[in-house]
Parts: structure tokens; sequence; C-alpha cells
């Protein structure tokens, strides 16, 4: 699990995902049963099986589309690829993988701002508290996406069923938390700002 | 029985009914659940999406604490936390560099001694007497039994039920008197994570769920997950306005399933918390009469 690779050009980025996730891009031979069985294929700009495939062909032109692509933040990690893959390969992981180094690289599809906005409210609340304050977590992702209006009338519902807490639950290890913040979120582009 | 339990956020907040009917079923039964001392949340989706060492710090950082606490079993009633945990826990115990890496990252020498198991697994353990005695109104009602993926899957690390027909909920509901029928979208995902960032992906995808399970007669969705409860539930308008339909099943936890069939109070179980009333009938043990559980 070394790092020093990151960013290195010299490499292909199959390479780099199958170094730091131990999932060879190569083993797959384009069935096409992960593409059948994403629930999220279809809004796909690229199917998870065509993604596979131009890892695999691997020129820069494919690897930047990719990378820029929308498919890799509409994975959402349900595991029914994985499941069916008569493979085997663990495409999760190299969407988890794709999805840091478009982060990395500063290049994420503008269209999944929303997506990544929440990930980042959801990743700044806990750092905080280290539990999900929801209230936090939804005035935040507000704030970072100008969806004001979302979910107006399903705030008080919740309140009023007691499902809303009204101040964070705050945890005593909060020097633990903010270690492990400070520990895996180094580069200035992942965090949750 | 004493277990380790990992409420996590959901179950403090918005879905606070699940962590009422799990309390109140482990006491029904006799198991004494330990919350793991001072527990944080395990990064969810959003750690493993953004940082794949924050997503594995957070989770190492509970399981360390539940095995400071002596705790050699923790169950997890999201299958969300579960997933996270469990998958933690065997990426570290299979890679010593990773598991000293990631010690080093929370401070504390990470053993994996804490054993994690999901709500499932806690209902299965319940002595067999126990059922005998325990169940006073039967469940009889036709239900879909809804995994969701991270229940079963990623399968060859959870290796708990099948991938594809799991039927270890199925069994569960058979027990209580109910009749779980066949359907296509038992490990379908209902849209998890997207429920705010994407509503729309999630009321079409939840949309296809509560379809089918209607299609196909169910009176009732029997799920173990938090998300998935507030996809199906709480998102129900979102939903009806995707599809320009109305649906009226209801979502219920397994745990206030069953807590029902042993005739647990509705308000112990929470279930005047849903969005989507539970208006099916309930059989009361003492005088065999129906009455609406609300």
């Amino acid at each position: 699990m070394s790092s020093n690779t990151h960013g290195c050009e010299c490499q292909t980025l199959n390479h780099r995902i199958e170094e730091q996730t131990c999932v060879s891009v190569a083993e797959c031979y384009q069935c096409g049963k992960c593409s059948a069985g994403c629930p999220l294929a279809e809004e796909m700009d690229y199917p998870p099986s065509q993604v596979l495939r131009m890892l695999q062909i691997g020129t820069p032109d494919l690897e930047d589309k990719v990378l820029r692509s929308m498919s890799i933040w509409l994975c959402l990690t349900c595991e029914t690829c994985i499941a069916r893959c008569p493979q085997e390969v663990d495409f999760p992981k190299v969407m988890d993988y794709l999805r840091g180094e478009a982060l990395k690289r500063g290049i994420a599809n503008p269209k999944a701002r929303d997506i990544i906005a929440f990930h980042r409210a959801f990743l700044d609340s806990i750092r905080t508290t280290g539990r999900l304050y929801e209230v936090g977590l939804i005035v935040d992702y507000k704030a970072r996406t100008r969806h004001l209006f979302q979910d107006i009338l399903l705030a008080p519902w919740m309140f009023l069923a007691g499902k809303l807490h009204i101040f964070p639950e705050m945890i005593k290890g909060k020097k633990q938390m903010s270690r492990i913040f400070s520990g895996t979120l180094k580069k200035k582009k992942e965090e949750p700002r | 029985m004493k277990i380790g339990f990992y409420p996590g956020c959901s179950l403090t907040g918005s879905s606070r009914e699940y962590s009422e009917s799990v309390k109140a079923l482990a006491e029904a039964v006799g198991f004494e659940l330990l919350e793991v001392p001072d527990w944080n949340c395990c990064g969810a989706t959003a750690a493993h999406n953004l940082n794949h060492e924050l997503s594995l710090a957070l989770p190492a950082r509970i399981l360390a604490a539940a095995e400071a606490a002596g705790m050699e079993e923790v169950v997890v009633p999201c299958a969300a936390c579960y997933s996270r945990l469990f998958v933690t826990r065997h990426d570290l115990l299979e890679n010593e560099d990773l598991k000293k890496k990631v010690s080093e990252i929370i401070g504390t020498e990470y053993k994996g001694t804490a054993r994690i198991i999901n709500i499932i697994e806690m209902i299965e353990r319940i002595p067999e007497e126990k059922w005998q005695t325990a169940i006073k109104a039967p469940f009889a009602h036709k239900v879909a039994c809804y995994y969701g993926c991270l229940l079963v899957r990623p399968h060859k690390i959870l290796n708990f039920d099948r991938p594809e027909e799991p039927q270890t909920m199925d069994a569960i509901m058979k027990k209580i008197g109910a009749n779980p029928i066949d359907w296509a979208f038992k490990v379908e995902c209902c849209g998890a994570g997207f429920s705010v960032s994407r509503t729309p992906t999630v009321a079409r995808l939840s949309g296809n769920i509560l379809t089918d399970a209607i299609e196909r007669g169910a009176e009732a969705i029997i799920v173990a997950c938090p998300m998935c409860h507030s996809n199906l539930d709480m998102r129900r308008s979102a939903i009806e306005k995707f599809n320009k339909k109305k649906y009226n099943i209801p979502v219920i936890y397994i745990t206030q399933a069953v807590g029902l069939a042993m005739g647990l109070d509705r308000k112990k179980l929470g279930l005047q918390r849903h969005k989507v009333p539970v208006n099916i009938p309930v059989e009361t043990a003492a005088s065999g009469t129906q009455t609406r559980a609300s």
C-alpha cells in the first residue's frame, strides 16, 4: 500500500490501479454482466464494462475521459457487479480509486458537484463532532449547493417524529478524530472544504 | 447473553425507531446490549468515495474501542455500518502492513479480536425454546423481505447469505407466522447514499422496488437497513411524485415485525415514527381478534 507512485505520469492508470487496489482490469473479458446488473448504468455516460475497456486500452485520452466521467460518481457501491463478475474483478474498488484520483487531479465531472458536496458536508460534520449531525449536514449541503428549498417540507415532519437532533452529539475522542482526519486527508483538494 | 452494540449515526437520529425496536427486542429475549464506548461515525459512503485510508481509519477506531472494552462480538443493525466495519476488519486482518499503518493513524494498536455480526445474526441467536413461548401474535401477512445491498454483499467477504436469492430474513419471517413472497427486487439497490444529492435516482430505484412488492401481493416490505428504510418510507412522496402513482405499502424493520409478533408495545417499537402508516392488522393473543397497528 505504498503511495509514492501517486501522480507519477510514467505509469498508465491501470498499472497504478493494480498497485494501489490489487485489482487487475486486464482480467475483464467484457461479458457485460456488470453493465447489465448495474442499477445506475442507464444514467452513466459509460457503463461499467465500458469503463473497464477504456482502462484496458489505457491511452491517455481514454484515461482522461474515464476520470472526467460522470460514471465514477454515479457508482453507488452496491457491489452487484462484483457479485456477478465471472472474473471477480472488484470494480467498486476501482471506482473508489478513480474518484480519489479525479479529485486529486482536480478534474471531477462538474455535474457531480452535488454528490461531492454531500460527501464533503458529511465528512465535515463527523470531523468536528465524531458522529453525523444530520441538521448540520443538510444546512452545510444547502449552503454548498444553493438548493435552499430542497426537503423543506420533510424537515418539520422529521422533527415532529423525533428523528432530528437539535444539537449535535459530541464524542469524547475529538482529538483522536482530528488526528484521523489530518493523518489521512493530506492533499488540499481532498479536504472537505 | 451480552453482546456489544454499535448503533451508528442513523439509529440515533433519522432511524430512531430501528434502535428502539432493536433494544426492545433484545430486552424481550434476554440479550444485554453493551454500547461500544465513545463510538464514532463509520464514515459511510462519503469516506470511501473520497479517501481510502480515512474509510479504513474511521471503522478501525470503532473496532479498537470495542476490543478495548473486551467485546468479542458487536451487533451492527445498520447494514451500511455493518458492511464498513466487517470489510475494514477483513482488509486489516489480511494485510499486516495496512493494519500497522491504520493503527498508527488512529493512535491505538488494532488487534482484530472483536467480531462483527448483523441484526439477522442476532435474531438467529434467539434460542428455539424462546421462539415457542415468545410468539404471542403471529404476524400472518404476505411480506416482501428486502435485503438491499450491503447485508449480503460483497458476499465473498461477508460470507453471510446468498448474494442473489438470500433466505435468512425469509426464514425469520416464517418463524413469526408470515408468508414471505418470491420477488425480483430482494437485493436490488434502493439508491442509498443519493437520497439527498440525487433524489430522482432514489425515487426511480425505490419505486421499482415498491412496485414489484405490491404487484406480487406483499402487504408489507421488511427491511434491515436504515438507509433502505428511509428511502422506501421517508422518501415515499418523492417516489410517488416521480412515478405519478400512490403507494400505500408500509416498510417495517425486521426487529419491529418480530417485536409485534412477540406482543411488544407498538410505541416501544417506534412504529408511530414511520412516514407511511403501518396499517396492517395484527392478531392479538388474548382475544384472537384483529386490531390495527399504527
